[in-house]
């Protein structure tokens, strides 16, 4: 079963690779919506089934994979925007660095002390490589939605690292994590609407500028 | 020598009938007849019987642009196995020579182009050659995993090293080059999310204004040249994405031949259901296909 966990890991870090990529907001909430579906899957291939186990895939499908693609959407439409114009660092050049963070992560999971079961897995470097994907698309992008995004990204990867501890994690952590993440996204939600409101538009590096003039 | 007969009359026979299979499978499409099958052959024919008319303000580089682009993918041709034979060829590293006979070729193609003294043809150069230096490092990427799976450097025995089982062992892996390979043979096709080889005279297009003044036999070369290139490209792909084995020689070969056929109306299937690309998405694509074999490599390495 490992290595169809393998598989579905390649492909979490492929959609990384499309959410850097892509100036389109619908194909990011999308992609960001497949890799949560994706990431719900996982806990159920590596661990043997058990109730607590079905309870937490059903959670996480539901929250990342309905709830909180649909809420940015919805923060989507009221803002009205349709695609990120001008990064930070351009599409390419942020393209070749996830590329260049996701080899680097790869090198780093192998020098870590890991438990030997874990060693020939693809967890550790998936994880490591989401994370920094994330952080990237938090750091290049200007809007507070693909910041949202970027940070959704980033808590995949802290997601995936968690999975290798589901069977000593109590369900309450995990329901805590995804309580805490849904409550980020409502509050962004709503910043996110103020700010639109207020200076018509939600370019967060503007906001900046106002204080100065 | 059986096996060496055959790869030769298909490596000279073969290549323009999959020109006709993605037209016909275009036509298809579109609801229209199309042309016959043979009408590429007919096409070259046509062109070998014409005479040619030379610009005085070209030297010997425009002459010779064509019959080198042929040589080199023709010796590029003997070099690769077709299904589960062997190359009648092969060396250690030959993998480097198939490599850059493409760039030879590639090199007189857009020197012939320069050489008119055409502003336009010089564009499609610098195109030509911009678009190349992008999908070197992809093919790159994906014959240095081959070679590190069948720790091997020699082209045939990397290439006829992939079996089915690979597919279930490493299949991530392996679907990253595939992917990566045919974003590769599109682009160095000229096919149509890249280049459409159907249009001349267009602004936006890379390969075919770099042939325009190129006339009767010498353009004749050019075609077969450039049918010969996306066979042996399929070649090398097919291999990867459909390593089908029946244990006696000549099922190989038919194997081979449904595989190219396949490949060309899979080509023919993306041209009719895509658009060209605008010119500045080209760049992001391939950048985007040598990650995939990049990441691909890394799968492998690890």
């Amino acid at each position: 079963m490992g290595s169809f966990a393998d598989q579905l890991l390649v492909l979490v870090m492929l959609i990384n690779f499309v959410m850097l990529g892509s100036s389109r907001m619908a194909l990011c909430i999308r992609a960001v919506a497949v890799q949560g579906v994706v990431l719900g899957l996982l806990p159920g291939l590596v661990h043997p089934f058990s109730w607590h186990l079905a309870g937490i895939t059903c959670g996480i499908i539901l929250a990342k994979g309905i709830v909180i693609p649909y809420l940015i959407n919805d923060a989507v439409r009221k803002a009205q925007i349709r695609r990120e114009i001008e990064p930070f660092i351009g599409y390419v050049p942020t393209l070749i660095l996830g590329a260049i963070f996701t080899t680097l992560a790869f090198v780093f999971a192998e020098k870590l002390p890991l438990a030997p079961e874990h060693r020939e897995l693809l967890f550790v470097p998936a994880s490591i490589a989401t994370l920094m994907s994330g952080f990237l698309i938090l750091t290049t992008r200007k809007k507070a939605i693909s910041q949202v995004i970027g940070y959704l990204v980033l808590e995949n990867g802290i997601f995936i690292f968690g999975l290798l501890l589901t069977e000593a994690m109590p369900v309450m952590v995990e329901a805590g994590a995804l309580l805490d993440l849904l409550v980020g996204i409502f509050v962004m939600g709503i910043v996110i609407n103020h700010i639109s409101r207020e200076f018509s538009s939600i370019d967060t590096s503007r906001l900046r500028a106002l204080k100065e003039e | 020598m059986i096996d060496t007969i055959i790869h030769f009359s298909l490596i000279l026979l073969m290549p323009p009938l999959l020109l006709g299979i993605i037209g016909k499978t275009k036509a298809a499409f579109a609801g229209r007849v199309g042309a016959p099958f043979l009408q590429p052959y007919y096409d070259l024919v046509k062109l070998l019987q014409k005479g040619s008319v030379f610009s005085e303000t070209t030297t010997w580089v425009f002459r010779a642009g064509p019959v080198v682009t042929l040589a080199a993918t023709l010796v590029a041709a003997t070099l690769v196995p077709l299904g589960n034979h062997s190359a009648p060829i092969s060396f250690t590293g030959d993998m480097i020579l198939f490599a850059y006979l493409f760039g030879l070729s590639r090199f007189f193609t857009t020197a012939a182009a320069l050489d008119t003294g055409s502003s336009f043809e010089g564009m499609g150069a610098a195109r030509e050659v911009t678009f190349s230096c992008l999908v070197e490092p992809t093919l790159f990427f994906a014959l240095i995993s081959l070679a590190r799976m069948s720790k091997s450097l020699t082209l045939s025995t990397m290439l006829t090293y992939t079996s089915p089982g690979i597919w279930i062992t490493a299949g991530a892996s392996m679907l990253l080059l595939v992917g990566a390979l045919f974003i590769t043979l599109l682009a160095e096709n000229c096919r149509i999310p890249f280049d459409d080889p159907n249009t001349h005279l267009e602004l936006t297009m890379i390969h075919e204004v770099m042939v325009l003044d190129h006339s009767g036999p010498a353009f004749g070369y050019i075609l077969y040249g450039a049918a010969m290139k996306l066979f042996v490209l399929g070649a090398i792909f097919m291999n990867i994405a459909l390593p089908a084995r029946t244990g006696s020689s000549l099922g190989d070969w038919g194997v081979f031949v449904v595989g190219m056929i396949l490949l060309a109306v899979l080509i023919g299937v993306v041209e009719s259901i895509m658009a060209r690309l605008r010119l500045i998405r080209i760049p992001q694509l391939l950048i985007a296909a040598t990650i995939l074999s990049a990441f691909a490599m890394l799968l492998i390495l690890r």
